[in-house]
């Protein structure tokens, strides 16, 4: 197990480029849910809106 | 040819309904792909004659680098197609991809400049092939400050589309400047007419990546660009059905 | 004309008129481009004299010589056409070995030997495990193919190993 962490000495260089590549994965995820969330909050607060005056 | 699928791709709540169906089929899918690709190139992939388990870097290396041009092309292609045929939803799916986009290329150059230091002996080169990446970065922030300096949508999405259109040509530089100059960059193992350069234990698990990265690309573009079609629709009557859906 | 085809003609216009601009700059630019010269475009008198150049090619087996206790080092680039020996004083990357690519910076002295402050190694785009590796070595007389394919290096020589034929040498 120590041996895998280690990747034959170059465990600086391989975890660091996993861990920014995940970072970017999971974070487009974040962005895009969050995005897709306040976009359809605002349409619904738009609707009320649009309900209030018709 | 029936060319009705075509047109009801311009119709943004059809676009929007399929968009919600479609994600958790690409999402599912790249999350196994992706999972079983990490195990195979972490574990049972064997280290590299020359590099050793330096090489590892290659399965998030090559996988970024691969999104980032592919994510490039989408974005241009829709571009021409929203420029050509006044398609909205063409181009609300070009502005989709250039925050995607531009993650992934900065992701491909720092993985590049981590395998570069052990490798090469150095982070970074003015070399044809690193130089044509950073460029590309540019283009995807260089478009992304276009559309969010002009606030009328229609015009934004013209002229970020002549800017995406005009940045494509840096793919086929991308792809060819190892071949075309001298570059410390290896020629591509994988992605080349030829066989691939590697065994199947050290290939397969790079290609689930691929293929999981690429699906991954498309689950999440879906579900940005259902919220730029929300954003950008301003009258009500579909929004209420697509809300309550 | 209908406004779609004016429009659709305006994108393949853009895109011809900006492929073509791209292509007289990067042949304008062509030696700027070049990130290093091989040792045949040296002998040519292609490289820059008397200014720094980076000069690539394969470090030529048996021709790297360390003085012990010192960093002074001495090496033979060739793209098996022509030889330039290089000076170099520092660390070499993990990767410089002998019959791998090597790209080194600085400049050509007057004596012909190659004066180098910075040393970069170049791998090219084959991978395999170190077990195959040494079975194919051992295969091949102890020298390693450039091409680990055993298909296509099949009767690799002991001198110099066998660049494949569709493989430019520039590339190693």
């Amino acid at each position: 197990m120590k041996e895998f962490f280690a990747m034959g000495g170059y465990a600086w260089f391989v975890w660091p480029s996993y861990l920014l590549t995940f970072l970017a994965v999971i974070a487009n995820i974040v962005i895009a849910r969050r995005s897709l969330a306040a976009a359809q909050a605002e349409a619904r607060r738009r609707l009320a809106i649009a309900g209030e005056e018709g | 040819m029936d060319w009705t699928w075509f047109h009801r791709l311009a119709s943004p709540p059809h676009v929007y309904r399929i968009a919600g169906t479609l994600t958790p089929w690409f999402a599912w899918p790249a999350g196994l792909l992706i999972v079983a690709a990490l195990y195979g190139g972490l574990v049972l992939a064997p280290p590299d004659y020359q590099q050793g388990d330096g090489f590892r870097i290659i399965y998030v290396h090559a996988p970024t680098a691969w999104l980032s041009v592919m994510i490039y092309t989408t974005m241009a292609v829709a571009a021409a197609i929203g420029l050509i045929w006044r398609m909205k939803v063409a181009h609300a799916a070009a502005a989709s991809c250039a925050g995607i986009g531009a993650w992934f290329t900065a992701a491909s150059l720092v993985t590049g400049m981590l395998w570069g230091k052990p490798m090469w002996g150095t982070y970074w080169v003015w070399d044809p092939r690193l130089t044509a990446q950073l460029i590309l970065l540019f283009l995807y922030l260089g478009y992304m400050g276009l559309r969010a300096g002009i606030e009328d949508t229609a015009r934004a999405d013209r002229a970020s589309a002549v800017l995406a259109i005009v940045g494509v040509v840096n793919v086929p530089i991308i792809r060819f400047s190892v071949d075309w100059w001298n570059s410390i960059h290896q020629a591509p193992s994988v992605m080349k007419m030829d066989r691939p350069s590697m065994p199947a234990d050290m290939l397969v698990p790079l290609l689930l990546m691929l293929l999981g990265f690429t699906l991954y690309f498309f689950a999440v573009l879906l579900v940005r660009l259902r919220a730029e079609i929300l954003r950008r629709e301003r009258s009500a009557s579909w929004l209420r059905e697509a809300l309550s859906a | 004309m209908t406004p779609r085809r004016r429009r659709l003609l305006l994108v393949v216009g853009i895109l011809a008129g900006v492929s073509l601009a791209g292509l007289l700059a990067l042949r304008a630019f062509q030696d700027n481009v070049m990130f290093f010269f091989d040792p045949s475009q040296v002998a040519a008198g292609e490289a820059p004299s008397g200014e720094r150049f980076r000069l690539g090619g394969m470090v030529r087996p048996g021709t790297v010589d360390r003085k012990s206790g010192s960093l002074d080092m001495a090496f033979v680039v060739t793209d098996f056409q022509h030889d330039v020996k290089v000076r170099y004083s520092g660390v070499v990357p993990d990767l410089f070995r002998e019959n791998q690519g090597v790209i080194a910076h600085g400049r050509l002295e007057p004596d012909g030997v190659f004066v180098a402050d910075e040393i970069l190694a170049k791998h090219d785009e084959n991978y395999m495990a170190p077990e195959v590796a040494r079975s194919i070595k051992d295969k091949h007389g102890g020298v390693m193919p450039v091409n680990p394919d055993p298909a296509s290096a099949g009767g690799g020589g002991a001198a110099a190993p066998q660049l494949p034929a569709s493989t430019p040498v520039t590339r190693f």
